[in-house]
């Protein structure tokens, strides 16, 4: 399979008075087109961090990052990004903010159609009756759906998606997951999500990837997630393998991520070598750490 | 029932104010300052100057609301030069650490230089503009005072833009111009507005010491005149009609204001 985007030796570094403080520290990932992959850990372990420099909105201290075969350089509206708070700009209506957006992207179109594309996504989450409302008219849940709306209008490479639900009550959250689902579905798009809510990984990802505590927050491991598509909240909950799943990610986050595979498994550092990514593996994944991959 | 009481309170407990400030007026008048009108004495001898305010008798003898006519025509002539110049100024001032640097110790020496001092400068400045040079003068004056309430609230507005909204603009990769137009401009008229309408009230404190140091046509004119003419009783007309004056001007931007504080 193809190889969309790549995240070679990501390291993040911030430079303090008490010298340098190291966030993220070669963070590598292979995520295949139409894959729809998440980060999971602990506040402050830094996947927010490789978000947003995969958005292009904070820049690399070290590494690369390749999407489509391009090694990307600063933001652009080929990525579509959720943010956790819907980012809405006041001033403007709902449709004016997906306009922003849809603007940029098709800027060749004629105003009717780019009109009709922000109408057309705002209506796809559920808003037809609220595009001309302010965001201040809005509730919280309904904003985020103009966040998604936005960011799927732009028909970006990729969605990033960053603790998009994790502002919101956990009805309106189960309702949000369901709206981003049904979208994700329609074109499969490439996708990469943070959060720290397990059972939004399980349900909307292939492939959850867990990252250890920072400082120095790297890839620890990798849970496959094979539930068929498309999926349905109760008949994902009733998988033999959720609670299994579930079970090992909690488990990971409760027990194991602060073991580090760069160092703990090799003992020494040697983060450069490729024997980590096997050619074909997209899943950087230590080679003593038991495969978790499941077949349903 | 108690809420029409409230309503009652509200209305009349002003009416008490203005009835002790007259009292102490009267009062200050019958005692120790023997040579200020009375309440009464006041209003006899300005009545003709409310009852025909638009009447021109001569230059500097002309109906209330004629003189503050002139007086907020110049003002709005100072008023607006100030925004031009002092909102790009606080714009610059909020985006750039470097300009920022570089000017913000100038502004702050500056800033708390009082309008008297300034006029003779702008007379300087303007001598070579022989008749004009008592009008730019004033206009400068007005310009240079009220300025900073400007320069420095659209510098805070776009200093305190959230990091989200900077975002937004990142991530679409808007351009320069959209970001300002759609992103930077609409953040920071709140801010802008409150810098107005400080400015407006400085620009109004500004104009009667303006005619008062160039003899032109106004209220702070007339002022002036009327108490070298010894006409003390119009003096008090003239401060009460500078103060109604200001107060409107006030609420009117305050509408305006709360009007983008909204948006």
């Amino acid at each position: 399979m193809s190889e969309y985007l790549i995240i070679d030796n990501l390291t993040k570094i911030y430079p303090t008075p008490k010298g340098p403080s190291i966030i993220v520290k070669d963070f590598n990932l292979r995520i295949k087109k139409g894959e729809f992959v998440t980060l999971i850990g602990h506040s402050g372990c830094g996947k927010s961090t490789v978000l947003s420099m995969v958005a292009g909105l904070n820049p690399a201290t070290d590494g690369g990052i390749i999407l489509a075969g391009r090694e990307l350089a600063g933001a652009g509206p080929d990525r579509g990004i959720v943010f956790q708070s819907p980012c809405l700009l006041p001033w403007f209506t709902a449709l004016e903010n997906v306009r922003l957006g849809v603007d940029q992207a098709f800027y060749t179109a004629s105003r009717t159609e780019r009109h009709q594309i922000a109408e057309y996504y705002l209506t796809v989450v559920g808003l037809g009756d609220a595009a001309n409302k302010k965001p201040a008219e809005l509730s919280q849940g309904m904003r985020q759906r103009v966040g998604i709306a936005r960011a799927f209008a732009l028909s970006p490479k990729m969605l990033l998606l960053d603790e998009p639900f994790g502002m919101l009550d956990s009805l309106t959250r189960f309702e949000l997951q369901q709206v981003l689902i049904d979208l994700w579905r329609r074109d499969r798009k490439t996708a990469l999500m943070v959060t720290h809510d397990v059972d939004e990984a399980l349900f909307l990802s292939d492939r959850v990837i867990c990252m250890t505590n920072g400082p120095e927050a790297e890839v620890g491991e990798i849970l496959e997630v094979t539930f068929p598509r498309p999926r349905i909240r109760k008949e994902v909950l009733n998988h033999p393998d959720y609670y299994r799943l579930r079970e090992t990610l909690i488990s990971f986050l409760n027990e194991r991520s602060d073991l580090r595979p760069s160092r703990d498994k090799v003992g020494v550092e040697q983060n450069n070598i490729p024997h980590r990514n096997e050619p074909g593996d997209h899943a950087n994944r230590p080679p003593s750490t038991p495969a978790m991959a499941l077949t349903s | 029932m108690s809420n029409t009481l409230e309503k009652l309170k509200t209305a009349l407990l002003p009416l008490v104010g203005f009835a002790a400030a007259l009292t102490l007026w009267q009062a200050l008048s019958m005692t120790v300052s023997p040579d200020l009108p009375t309440p009464m004495k006041t209003w006899e001898e300005s009545r003709e100057y409310v009852f025909k305010p638009f009447a021109k008798r001569g230059e500097m003898d002309q109906g209330i609301l004629r003189f503050t006519w002139y007086s907020l025509i110049l003002v709005a002539k100072g008023y607006a030069i100030a925004l031009i110049i002092g909102t790009p100024i606080g714009f610059l001032l909020g985006l750039s650490k470097g300009f920022h640097s570089i000017f913000d110790p100038i502004i702050q020496i500056l800033r708390p230089v009082s309008p008297l001092a300034w006029l003779p400068l702008g007379l300087v400045l303007f001598l070579s503009a022989g008749k004009q040079a008592s009008e730019l003068g004033a206009l400068f004056t007005i310009a240079i005072c009220s300025m900073w309430p400007t320069v420095l609230n659209t510098a805070v507005g776009v200093r305190s833009i959230p990091q989200d909204y900077i975002n937004v603009a990142r991530a679409l990769k808007l351009s320069k111009a959209q970001t300002l137009m759609k992103v930077l401009l609409p953040a920071t008229l709140p801010y802008m507005f409150t810098g107005y309408r400080l400015s407006l009230g400085i620009a109004w404190l500004v104009i009667v010491a303006a005619e008062m140091l160039t003899g032109k046509p106004g209220v702070g004119g007339f002022l002036w005149q009327e108490y070298n003419a010894l006409n003390y009783a119009r003096i008090i007309l003239c401060i009460l009609t500078i103060g109604f004056v200001g107060f409107i001007l006030d609420r009117l931007m305050g509408l305006v204001e709360k009007r983008f504080k909204t948006a």
